[in-house]
């Protein structure tokens, strides 16, 4: 990682205590500055040599930022929160099992122990397995910054691969998931090439809440590695709402999701077949929300 | 940016001066000799560099040596009881679930930090738990069994 003959000159760590400090210290750096949350990307990137940071700002040490709350408004995780801290909040894993599987599903135990799901959003890959499940949730996204706080749909985060709508000084402190709805339920299912340890060539999550007679009211598809970034299906979800997940509703939810598809072609997986699996994920993790949300 | 950082490892409180983008392995093997910290890909896939942060398991590759100011590390060298080995380093000795050896530090972490979450885990669990450890000589059964046979004789069944 450290580069002895080139630029051994003054790479500044800098780990704030404060939410105040720490927006100062991104405003006011020269260079390029990187926010390190878990590192499992940032520092990968650095020792790949594809990153040269000139400032690194830890925010692991600002207290407000490494917990997992439950407010008013809903579950809030902070952007220093370790992915496995998710899968141990029993109370969070029963209220959105799909987020917390999709954030389980980020690399090896080593790797959970420091990623986070405001790193995996900031890193911007397309096929990042949290992103979809937040999508489907409705998160929000809470931006802090020069300017103060603005809080946006988690959707408008990611702008491409690798890119972002965050302002220069600015970072996600948190991700809000809105109150869980009662006869609702979320699910996230991803295919790799192989079980463990691999990135999704095609992933899909589906949010659904349903009435007392278990007809869908409200339902979000999302589905990610299909596109540059992940994709919130208006036309799938619509396509289930009103209906009880019969097979035609949920035939016409995956040709919306087929259409949504522009995946990258590459020897993982072809367009052909990341774009028919992304129905099949879709309808599997349809049915998986409905059976949580206690549809019978 | 040199910095001075004061820690624990392996219940030692220590010092080490690092500069701020060095990684929390090359500080462990260069400031402070603890070369049972192996570096394998130094991006986080092999595990070769595990160790134990605050109690969590992660790949000190991963980490800056900045960050662990103030907190607690384990790495295998503390893992014996003096000259007496964990049941686990006895386990692999006994199986051979090693033969270059330059994973075997990192799956020893893993492999004991599985063990204190889950004591009697399945053999899929095991596998499942020790994805992030890779080892390209022993094909991983034997090391399955050392794992498992280690977590016999630490519940007091042998």
């Amino acid at each position: 990682m450290r580069r002895y003959d080139t630029r051994d000159i003054a790479v500044q760590y800098l780990a704030p205590q404060t939410m105040t400090e720490a927006v100062q210290a991104l405003a006011e750096s020269k260079g390029r500055v990187h926010v390190l949350a878990g590192g499992s990307d940032l520092l990968a990137r650095m020792k790949g040599g594809y990153l040269e940071p000139d400032v690194i700002v830890d925010i692991k040490r600002i207290k407000s930022m490494s917990v997992i709350k439950k407010r008013a408004e809903g579950f809030s995780i902070g952007a220093g929160v370790p992915c496995i801290h998710m899968g141990r909040h029993s109370a969070l894993k029963k209220a959105w099992p799909g987020v917390v599987e999709a954030a389980g599903l980020i690399g090896s135990d080593q790797i959970q122990g420091r990623c986070t799901i405001v790193g995996n959003l900031c890193n911007a890959s397309p096929a990042a397995d949290s992103v979809p499940a937040l999508f489907a949730a409705g998160a929000m996204a809470v931006i802090q910054g020069p300017k103060g706080e603005r809080i946006i749909n988690i959707e408008n985060v990611v702008k491409g691969p690798g890119k972002t709508s965050l302002k220069k000084g600015e970072m996600v402190e948190r991700i809000q998931l809105p109150v869980k709805q009662a006869r609702s339920g979320d699910a996230y299912l991803r295919l790799t090439p192989r079980t463990e340890m691999d990135i999704a060539i095609v992933s899909a999550s589906v949010n659904l809440t349903l009435d007392r007679a278990g007809t869908v009211t409200e339902a979000r598809v999302a589905l990610g590695a299909v596109a540059p970034v992940a994709l919130l299906v208006a036309k799938a979800g619509k396509a289930l709402i009103g209906t009880q997940l019969d097979d035609e509703a949920l035939e016409t939810m995956a040709a919306a999701c087929r259409d949504a598809c522009d995946p990258i072609d590459d020897k993982r997986g072809t367009i052909d077949y990341r774009t028919r699996v992304a129905g099949v994920l879709a309808t599997r993790a349809a049915k998986l929300a409905w059976q949580r949300a206690g549809g019978k | 940016m040199s910095l001075l950082i004061e820690t624990t490892v392996n219940g030692d409180q220590r010092e080490f001066v690092c500069e701020a983008d060095e990684t929390l392995m090359d500080a462990l093997r260069n400031r402070m000799s603890l070369t049972g910290v192996k570096e394998g890909c130094g991006t986080g896939d092999c595990g070769a560099c595990s160790i134990l942060l605050d109690g969590e398991l992660v790949c000190s590759c991963l980490v800056l040596g900045a960050e662990a100011a103030g907190r607690t590390i384990e790495t295998v060298e503390g893992i014996s009881d003096g000259d007496e080995l964990h049941p686990l380093q006895q386990k692999f000795l006994e199986h051979a679930a090693l033969q270059c050896g330059i994973c075997t530090p990192g799956f020893l972490v893993a492999a004991k930090a599985l063990l204190e979450r889950n004591p009697n885990p399945t053999e899929e669990e095991i596998r499942y738990g020790l994805a992030g450890n890779l080892c390209r000589c022993t094909g991983y059964d034997k090391i399955v069994r050392a794992v498992q046979a280690a977590a016999v004789e630490m519940n007091g069944e042998s």
